[in-house]
């Protein structure tokens, strides 16, 4: 099932009467995800990501625009009747139930011909069960669960229904590291196996990137950007983008483009065309840098960070918005850092423009290497 | 050293709640039980150098007594209704209550002022309501004039009039007022409570409920009252104890004689028999219907425990 969001803006009273400002969650969002997509909503807090998710599940009334699922809109239909399953944040486990009781609740409301006998609903349950493996707990209390169990009990419960559309909203905050990393695995798993239309929610940009056939990048209620995870990081529309999605993060740096050059500081780094001359911040992934002895770009490193397969180079630079400036070399490479200064050549794919102003992107094509 | 010390200090700020409570408490009880046991046990007698027999004489006597049967009757019967009505009764205004929010604090105001007014008082202006003194049978045209509003209610749909509390009533209607008015009664302390509980009941299961497509009835008995349970425990379980210890609704309603002018003390209960053994001066009687009323609330509360260990969720 598709879901179309049609201009899709929540407004929220101001809480202070007096001042009477409003606060713009959603402003205009416009999406069609299609079906049986795993869908990231990924942005800082109070960027309105969880308040989309929420309007999509109908537990939240836009203030204008509309939402469709497939062709039918169901922007006056209440949670009730959208047949959507729902993952909160901290699970909401109804605490009295056991495992099981929990499962089967969604499935003893089906009406009509929906409506399952005993011996369907405890299949449909195990089932369920079994597809997040939590089979073996089912006579368990939600409060004997540790978080990881109590989560996949949170979406058993979501998809022992069958919904249409399945909304996760922060899945995996509340789990420690190793669970993270084991349970984003189970959620694309499960969705793979499933093929429900599934979004879900999270401000971890690497979790994101990671599970998401698509991401919708927010920032105070304004999407930013949507595609594909490795597109949106190889082609950030502006500079927001470029920072969120990353580890370590983009370095940025004061530059300018004076007659075809690129400069950071007073260092010509590359030839540029297309781009018109004036001010601009240069974004440069961590992975841009290499090492060259005649590179155009010098730096003082400060320390060397072995990661195993690559080192990490933290240094500074003058033009640099940052602090430091990180890059990450390959550890083969084997040249001596510890001191001095180190040269960079720059990976022109891996160099991004912006405006000053603006943020927004400025396209432009290497001439040559500077 | 320091310990001990500190230990020394420690009974030194509890005295004075010790004290009091040895006085008040401990040994009253104490001395319950050592009355009860002492044969037809008089403080005035015992004053004047008589020696009573120990054994368990009292309590057979007060066993035999018609009055004491009739009194746990009454008594047992209030509890039995008034418990299951009222709490019944308050979850559904706590749930409505709950579920608006204009006038809310107004509402739960008006609902908990029965709470701070006496009940005497409240007796009296419900053996006023229930009242059909003032009504004239068989002057000149045959006028019937009913005094109560509740008779005027009956009447105004067509009923004909019940003589509630007055001279002639049936212990049936004596009962019935008895009932509402403990229900009324009670239902600002048990709404209060279960009010709380709701608030404290977190929105999320609602909003999951919700997204589980369950219908309202289905919420809230899956989901509200589970949720409710610890606290509709606590008020069902007060309830029992406050009801075996029924006594001063009576009263306000039927006066000291404890029942309609033409038959005292036919709604008398326990604790109104307790009172009758002191006035009469037997306080041996006295304690072991107090002892007895004891065992029975204990039993009671114990059952009620061993329930809510089942079907409460905490």
């Amino acid at each position: 099932m598709k879901i179309v969001l049609q201009n899709l803006t929540k407004i929220f009273p101001s809480r202070n009467k007096k001042s009477g400002e409003e606060v713009v969650a959603v402003n205009n969002f416009n999406f069609e995800i299609p079906d049986g997509k795993l869908i990231g909503l990924l942005g800082p807090s109070g960027c309105g990501k969880s308040t989309t998710l929420y309007m999509i599940s109908g537990l939240q009334k836009p203030s204008s625009g509309r939402i469709f699922f497939g062709d039918d809109d169901v922007t006056e239909l209440s949670t009730e009747n959208r047949g959507i399953g729902l993952v909160f944040q901290n699970y909401a486990l109804y605490p009295h139930m056991t495992v099981k009781q929990n499962i089967l609740f969604p499935l003893q409301n089906l009406k009509g011909k929906d409506k399952l006998t005993k011996e369907q609903m405890l299949d449909r349950a195990q089932e369920a069960a079994r597809l997040v493996q939590i089979d073996q707990l089912l006579d368990r209390k939600p409060s004997e669960l540790s978080g990881g169990q109590q989560q996949r009990v949170a979406i058993a419960r979501a998809l022992v229904k069958m919904p249409k559309v399945l909304l996760l909203d922060e899945p995996l905050s509340n789990l420690d590291a190793r669970l993270r990393l084991q349970t984003r695995e189970e959620i694309r798993r499960i969705q793979k196996e499933t093929g429900i239309t599934t979004v879900f929610v999270t401000h971890d940009q690497e979790e994101a990137m990671s599970i998401s056939d698509m991401i919708v990048v927010m920032k105070l209620g304004v999407v930013q950007q949507i595609g594909k995870p490795q597109e949106v990081y190889d082609d950030p529309a502006n500079l927001f983008v470029a920072k969120f999605l990353g580890t370590p993060p983009i370095n940025v740096f004061r530059g300018s483009v004076r007659a075809g050059q690129l400069y950071l500081g007073e260092e010509a780094v590359l030839k540029v065309s297309g781009a018109p001359d004036g001010d601009v911040d240069v974004g440069i992934r961590p992975e841009g840098f290499l090492l060259d002895p005649q590179g155009p770009l010098s730096c003082s490193p400060l320390n060397v960070e072995v990661m195993g397969r690559d080192v990490s180079v933290v240094s500074t630079h003058p033009a640099s918005e940052n602090p430091m400036v990180r890059s990450i070399i390959n550890a083969d490479s084997g040249a001596d850092i510890s001191s001095g200064t180190v040269r960079y050549s720059i990976k022109p794919h891996k160099l991004f423009l912006f405006d000053r102003e603006s943020g927004k992107r400025i396209p432009f094509e290497v001439k040559q290497h500077g | 050293m320091v310990e001990s010390k500190q230990q020394w200090k420690a009974w030194l700020y509890l005295a004075p709640a010790i004290v009091l409570l040895m006085v008040f408490t401990v040994w009253p009880i104490v001395n319950t039980v050592r009355m009860s046991l002492l044969e037809g046990y008089s403080g005035l007698k015992a004053a004047g150098g008589a020696t009573f027999q120990f054994g368990f004489g009292n309590f057979e006597k007060v066993i035999q007594y018609r009055r004491f049967v009739q009194c746990l009757r009454n008594t047992v019967l209030l509890c039995v209704w008034t418990v299951p009505i009222s709490t019944f009764l308050a979850l559904l205004i706590a749930v409505a209550l709950n579920s608006i929010k204009p006038l809310q604090k107004a509402l739960q105001t008006i609902f908990f002022l029965p709470y701070v007014t006496n009940s005497i008082a409240i007796g009296m202006v419900f053996a006023a309501m229930f009242n059909i003194v003032g009504s004239f049978y068989g002057t000149q045209n045959e006028i019937i004039v009913t005094a109560g509003i509740i008779n005027n209610v009956i009447e105004f749909f067509g009923g004909k009039p019940v003589n509630w509390i007055n001279y002639g009533s049936s212990y049936m209607a004596n009962m019935t007022v008895m009932i509402v008015y403990i229900v009324w009664n009670a239902l600002p302390f048990k709404i209060l409570i279960l009010l709380g509980g709701l608030q404290s009941i977190n929105k999320q299961y609602y909003e999951a409920a919700k997204v589980d497509s369950a219908p309202r009835s289905r919420v809230f008995w899956r989901i509200t009252v589970p949720l409710l349970s610890p606290m509709l425990a606590y008020v069902i379980i007060t309830g029992f104890i406050g009801g075996f210890k029924e006594y001063t609704s009576i009263v306000g309603i039927f006066g000291e004689k404890m029942g309609p002018p033409d038959d005292a003390g036919r709604l008398n209960t326990m604790v109104g028999f307790i009172y009758d053994s002191l006035s009469a001066n037997n306080q041996g009687r006295a304690s072991a219907a107090a002892l007895i009323l004891f065992g029975i609330i204990l039993v009671v509360t114990l059952i009620n425990l061993q329930v809510s260990k089942k079907r409460v969720h905490y």
